[in-house]
Parts: structure tokens; sequence; C-alpha cells
């Protein structure tokens, strides 16, 4: 083990080295570059025995790495925002061929207007694609999460493929130490490649040819079982972790202040950290708030949630992201597994394309909604904009990405 | 390069009853001469196409590859990722094959392609081209010719046939060659030459469909030897930055020997609203002009 000082980016390409990667592909865009880069590095003078495939496009760097993948060697992709989507089609279909594979995912705003900063709309656009999907809150665990990806990924009661998100700048950008496993530890931890099949000459098997409906069916219910299984294959893999490396997070999630918390701040990412600090005020102030950060998303963490609210009078859902129309994804997933009229929810939309989220922030909007409950007895409010305050008195009127040259 | 016989072609059936193709699907016939003249040492990618339909329905398979099926646009690079999985394996025997649409191939798998040939990725890339969508139900592609009815091009495609043999050329990869299902012996013989080379192979498998064409399904192998014979479909190859047209298409360079055009356009329904229109007719025989202007021009760089 060394500490060495890493952005999150180079703990991704560390991890992916560490885990004996033997086939990257990969596509540049910001703020995931410095990954590519650093693999390229990496294979170009051999500290790492792999193969980069240097592709044209996402959508083909997850097929190349799917490719190699269905013949039997370890592999790895990562993206970010637009290249996210472009690759959504291969997202779905790596999948439903149940092929073990890890991919970062450098969470990034969707454009128009263009913005290459910070939000979850681009990870949140994933959720119903059947991979696994964990967050990271520090460079530690982006390096942790990953090496524990691939083990969770190959774990035959699993066999899913598992995305690793980890925000923009915010970490990928932002050196910090991290404690570095030797690759020795790593080889005895991470067990040799395991998949459910290889497509060859050998195995003369078939990958995805036309199935009866009622197959079809069934495929969709064995994916779902397995995404079930993996709740308890990753707490184990995050206990073992723990044992042999000395970093144990929680599970699915990671529970701050929690044990006599009345109230809940639900939420995943980086910004996870301010929370913790607003937690802390409010303590000093009398009021009791615990943070419940999710760390996978994909399995969502249903018993966690529901044995947390059981004592709760009410639960914040800070989300990075929106389904217009609808809510933030965090807050139907909370609502749908604690019900409506359980428990006091509100759900924050808030640090959109990057808007700095404080301590103050996370603070104001807690005491506010305490405020509330403890007055009005239940809350119930799905969508609560957190604008930021210097766009706040604009919103009375219709607003476009467009702009105009001084002609 | 040994000439192929027929007869010492394997025996086996590598088209199994009970394969979902229509009758006298030339994809089929172009499956056969593959595992002809790969054997066993072959893997399939296949996007989106009649392909996926005609291996039939799970748990079997009506085709004897070992197949990874794929999205649409991405065969060549979901093939570059196995190629280079078998290669860290250790597995170099293992030809990695692509089986594709002329859509998969032209239009949406352009990017694809274009990208793994510059990088010259190791893979065998098959375009089986039979000139339109046809898993869709015969929607035009770029690789539609001029004047065919489709779909979606009700009056007659508007545009020429786009050259995709060509493109690739330009990307100065070791191997393209054009081959015709009328022709199985040089298809086979192009299959095995290209699968000793390493690097990005590229055939281009023209593949009269009677489906989509509107001929009677018993004249599929005629139809594609008068593409060849009316000079409409040149065979040839191109290799080590060399181009030979092949044996059979070597007497229809003179235009005097050709079949008339028009003994091929009248065969195939969806050419009928043009065969009395003096002005589209002329348009395909520049086509074909075309398609020669540049075969020799190339020819003429040989040696050079
Ligand atoms: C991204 C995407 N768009 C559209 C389709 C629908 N689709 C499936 S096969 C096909 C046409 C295939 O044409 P071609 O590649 O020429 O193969 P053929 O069916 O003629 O064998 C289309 C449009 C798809 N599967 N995926
Ligand atoms: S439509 Fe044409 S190419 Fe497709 S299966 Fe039928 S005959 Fe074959
Ligand atoms: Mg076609």
């Amino acid at each position: 083990m060394a500490v060495k000082v890493l952005t999150g980016n180079h703990a991704v390409a560390e991890a992916v080295r560490l885990s004996r990667v033997k086939v990257v592909s990969a596509y540049p865009i910001t703020p995931q570059t410095t990954i590519v880069e650093k693999l390229s590095e990496y294979i170009e003078k051999r500290v790492m025995d792999a193969e980069m495939i240097r592709v044209e496009s996402e959508h083909s760097a997850l097929a190349a790495a799917m490719g190699a993948a269905a013949a039997g060697v370890r592999a790895f992709t990562a993206t970010s925002s637009h290249g996210l989507l472009y690759m959504h089609e291969v997202v779905w279909w790596v999948a439903g061929a149940r092929i073990p594979l890890v991919m970062a995912v450098v969470t990034r705003a969707i454009g128009p207007p263009w913005n290459i900063h910070v939000d979850h709309q681009d990870i949140m656009d994933q959720r119903d694609t059947g991979w696994i999907i964990a967050m990271a809150e520090d460079n530690q665990e982006v390096l942790d999460l990953v090496i524990q990806a691939f083990r969770i990924s190959e774990d035959p009661r699993v066999y899913l493929p598992v995305m690793v998100g980890l925000d923009g700048f915010i970490l990928s950008h932002t050196s910090a130490p991290v404690d570095v496993p030797d690759d020795t530890e790593v080889d005895s931890w991470l067990p040799p490649r395991r998949q459910p099949y290889v497509i060859s000459p050998e195995t003369g098997l078939v990958m995805g040819n036309i199935a009866p409906d009622e197959e079809y069916f069934l495929m969709r219910y064995s994916m779902h079982k397995a995404m079930e299984k993996a709740r308890d294959v990753i707490k184990k893999v995050d206990i073992d972790y723990g044992e042999t490396f000395g970093r144990s997070y929680g599970g699915l999630i990671e529970c701050f202040m929690c044990n006599d918390a009345d109230y809940f701040i639900l939420l995943t990412g980086s910004w996870a950290g301010e929370a913790k600090i607003a937690a802390k005020k409010a303590r000093e102030i009398g009021y009791r708030i615990g943070v419940a950060r999710i760390r996978f998303i994909r399995p969502w963490p249903r018993e966690e949630l529901l044995e947390l609210s059981s004592r709760a009078k009410g639960v914040l859902v800070f989300d990075r992201s929106i389904s217009f129309g609808s809510t933030g994804q965090l807050f139907s997933d909370t609502a749908s597994t604690l019900g409506i009229g359980s428990t006091s929810m509100i759900g924050v939309i808030a640090g959109l394309g990057g808007v700095d989220v404080t301590a103050e922030d996370f603070l104001s909007v807690s005491l506010k909604f305490i405020e509330r409950v403890e007055e009005e007895g239940r809350v119930y409010e799905p969508v609560y904009w957190h604008l930021p305050e210097r766009v706040r008195d604009k919103i009375v009127k219709p607003v476009m990405p467009l702009s105009r040259g001084d002609s | 390069m040994m000439a192929v016989r027929l007869k010492e072609l394997p025996r086996r059936r590598y088209g199994q009853p009970g394969n979902a193709a229509c009758p006298g699907c030339p994809e089929t016939m172009g499956l056969r001469y593959l595992k002809m003249a790969l054997g066993d040492d072959a893997v399939l990618v296949v996007p989106a196409s009649c392909i996926s339909v005609i291996q039939g329905i799970y748990p079997r398979s009506g085709i004897n590859f070992p197949i990874l099926n794929t999205v649409f646009a991405a065969a060549a690079s979901t093939a570059a990722g196995m190629s280079a999985g078998f290669r860290l394996r250790g597995m170099d025997n293992v030809k990695v094959v692509v089986y594709a649409g002329d859509g998969g191939t032209a239009d949406i798998g352009l990017q694809a392609i274009s990208g793994a040939a510059e990088r010259n990725d190791d893979i065998l890339y098959i375009c089986v081209d039979n000139e339109a969508y046809m898993n869709t139900g015969i929607q035009r592609s770029s690789a539609t010719p001029y004047g065919a009815w489709t779909t979606t091009t009700v009056t007659g495609k508007t545009e020429q046939k786009k050259n995709v043999p060509l493109i690739l050329i330009s990307h100065g990869v070791p191997y393209v060659a054009t081959a015709s299902v009328g022709y199985p012996l040089d298809f086979i013989e192009k299959v095995r030459k290209a699968s000793q080379i390493k690097g990005f192979k590229y055939i281009h498998l023209l593949a009269p469909c009677p489906i989509g064409w509107r001929f009677d399904p018993s004249l599929t192998a005629k139809m594609a030897q008068l593409a060849v014979k009316t000079g409409f479909f040149p065979l040839y190859e191109y290799y080590k930055g060399k181009l030979t047209i092949s044996p059979p298409s070597r007497p229809f360079r003179d235009p005097k020997r050709r079949t008339p055009l028009i003994e091929y356009l009248k065969l195939q329904g969806r050419y009928r609203h043009i065969l009395n229109d003096p002005n589209a007719l002329k348009r395909i025989e520049e086509y074909i002009d075309e398609q020669w202007r540049w075969l020799n021009l190339l020819e003429s760089t040989n040696g050079h």
C-alpha cells in the first residue's frame, strides 16, 4: 500500500491497472478524458499488459469492450454526458447479454446549452438498463469501487455490468490522497476473470438471436433477480474489501450521524461532503439530521431506507437531476420505497449544471423543511426547486438556450 | 493462392433446415459459402439485419457458426474488441468475421467500419449487399441503385449506389474485394485469401434478394451472375495496393461483350417502372461506366 495524490480520474486509471484489465476501449469527452489519456500511457509504456482500442465513438467504445469481454477477457471503458447518451443502445445490449464489464461514468450535465460541469442527469438516464450503478463520494472510494466493481460484475450470482460514477471536476479533476494497494494485494483479492459464457469456436454458442416472447420475458425476470442478488454480493464485497484493505463503506448506503437522527438528507455523489458538514452544524443548533448517502442507485437500497425511515420524522431527497414532468429520480425511488403518506418527504432539485451547493444551502433548505413539518404535521412536496440566487427572480418568463451575435 | 475446386469443398450442411430465411435467400447462400471457406475456426459478429432473423429462434440456431449478435451500428467495433480479446488469450487462430447487411455497412455502420479500417483491426468484414433494408421490409439504403423501387422510394431511387469498396480502398487497408453469390468459388477463394491476411479485410458480397428485388426465388444465382455479366457489379480484388479484375468479370471489361443491361433489369420487379424510360436507363449505364472508369484508373496505378 502506498499513499498517492491522485485526481479522481487517475484513481480510476490506477484501479483499472490494478484490476489487470486486458482491453480498454474509450473515446474522449470532458471531464472523462484524463482517464483515457492515463490508460493509453500505461498501455503504451507497458505499465499495463493490455490493448487499447482507440475507437471513433462511444457507441463503438462500449461495443468493442463488449466484444472483448465476450471473447473472454476483462474489459473497461469510461465516458461522460453526451458520450454516455450516444452509447445508450449498447448500454442496454451489454446488460441483456449478461456480459461482466466495468465502465466509469464521470458525471456531467447534458446540453443544450453546452455545459461541462457536474450533475447527475447522464447517469440517472441509465437507471433502467440493467447495469449496477455505483456512485463515489471521494477519490479513495473511486479507486475502491472500480476494483470492487469487477468482483461484483464477475460474481456468478450477478453477471451484470457495473457503472462507477464519479462527479465531473469535483472528483475527476481534483487531487486528493488515495491509498493505492499493491498489485499483489489486489491480485489475491480479485479472483481471475469469471463470466457466464464465451463466444468462440470451442463453445459454438450464439448470443442474442430472436427468442420467443415468453423466453424474452423470462430473461428480463432473470436480470431483475440477478440485480436483487447483487444486494448481498455488494454488501459482502464491501465487508471483505474492508478486511483486506481496511476500508468499508456500509454496503448500498453510507449513513452519517443516522443512529439518532429525526431527519435524513438522502443524496448521492460528492456533494454528500457538504451535506455532512450541514448535518454537523444542525446538531450544534439542536437539530438531529443524518445523511444517507446512496452508494448504489441500482440495485436500489430498499431495505436500508425502510429501516432508516421507520424512525424518521422526515426525509429530504436532494436530486442533481430531474425527470421533467415528474420528480428527481432519487425522490421517485424513495417515495416508491417509503410510500406516500408514511413520513414527511421533500424532493429538492439542486446543483444542476454544476451550480455549487454548499453546506449552508443544505442547512437552510433542511431547516425550512423541519420547520414546516413541525408546524404542519406531515409535508409531502415532490419537487422543490432550489434555484441559484442569481437567477431566482428570472423565473417569470420561459428561458431558452438562445443567444445573439452583435450584428 | 490455389484456385478453389468444387470437389474439395466440405460436404457438411452448414445452413441447416429450419433456419428462418425466405426461399432463394442470397444471405443464406453467402453464409454457407463462408462456412465452407473458413471451416470451424471462425466466429461471426452480426448486427441487426435479415441475418439476425435467419439464425432462427432461441435456444437453437439454424446456422453452424458461433455468433455474437450486436447492435445495428457497431458490428465492426464489436468485432474489433473480440479480435483483441482472442489475441490476448493467445487464440490467434480464431477468425472474427462480421457478416452485415448493406444498411449496417453503407449507412448506420459506416462510422464504425471506417474506425476499424483506419485502425487496421484484425477482422474480416463481409457486407452482404441486397441493396436495401430487407429486415424492416424493403426500404432504400445508400447502396440501393438508382431507379430501384423500395417502400421509401416508390417512384424509384433518385441517387446512385454508394460505392463502399472504394471508400475502404481509400482507407489503405490490406485487402478489399467484391464478390457475388452467383460465383461461389470466387467468393470462397477470396474469403480464404483474406483470412490469411493480418489486419482489416473487406469483402462486398452482392446478394440479390428475391423478396426485395421482386424476382422469382429460383433465379437468385442467375441474377447474381447477370449483375456481373452486365458489368453492373464488377468483381475484383485490391491487395497490396494492386487491383486485379477477378476472372468472372474479365470478359466484361469490354462493353461489347456484356449482356445487355435490360436483361438484368427486366427480371426485377423493382425496375418495372423505368424499363421504358430511356433517361433512367442511361443513368444506370452511366453508373456502370463510372464503376469501370474507377477500376481502370486504379489498375493504371498498379506497380507504381
Ligand atoms: C439503431 C437501429 N435503428 C434501426 C433498426 C431497425 N433495423 C433493423 S434491421 C434494419 C435494416 C437492415 O438492413 P441491412 O443492413 O441492409 O440488412 P438486411 O436486412 O437487408 O439483411 C433496420 C433499419 C435497428 N435495429 N437499430
Ligand atoms: S428478405 Fe431477402 S435477404 Fe432477407 S431473408 Fe428474405 S430472401 Fe433473404
Ligand atoms: Mg440489405
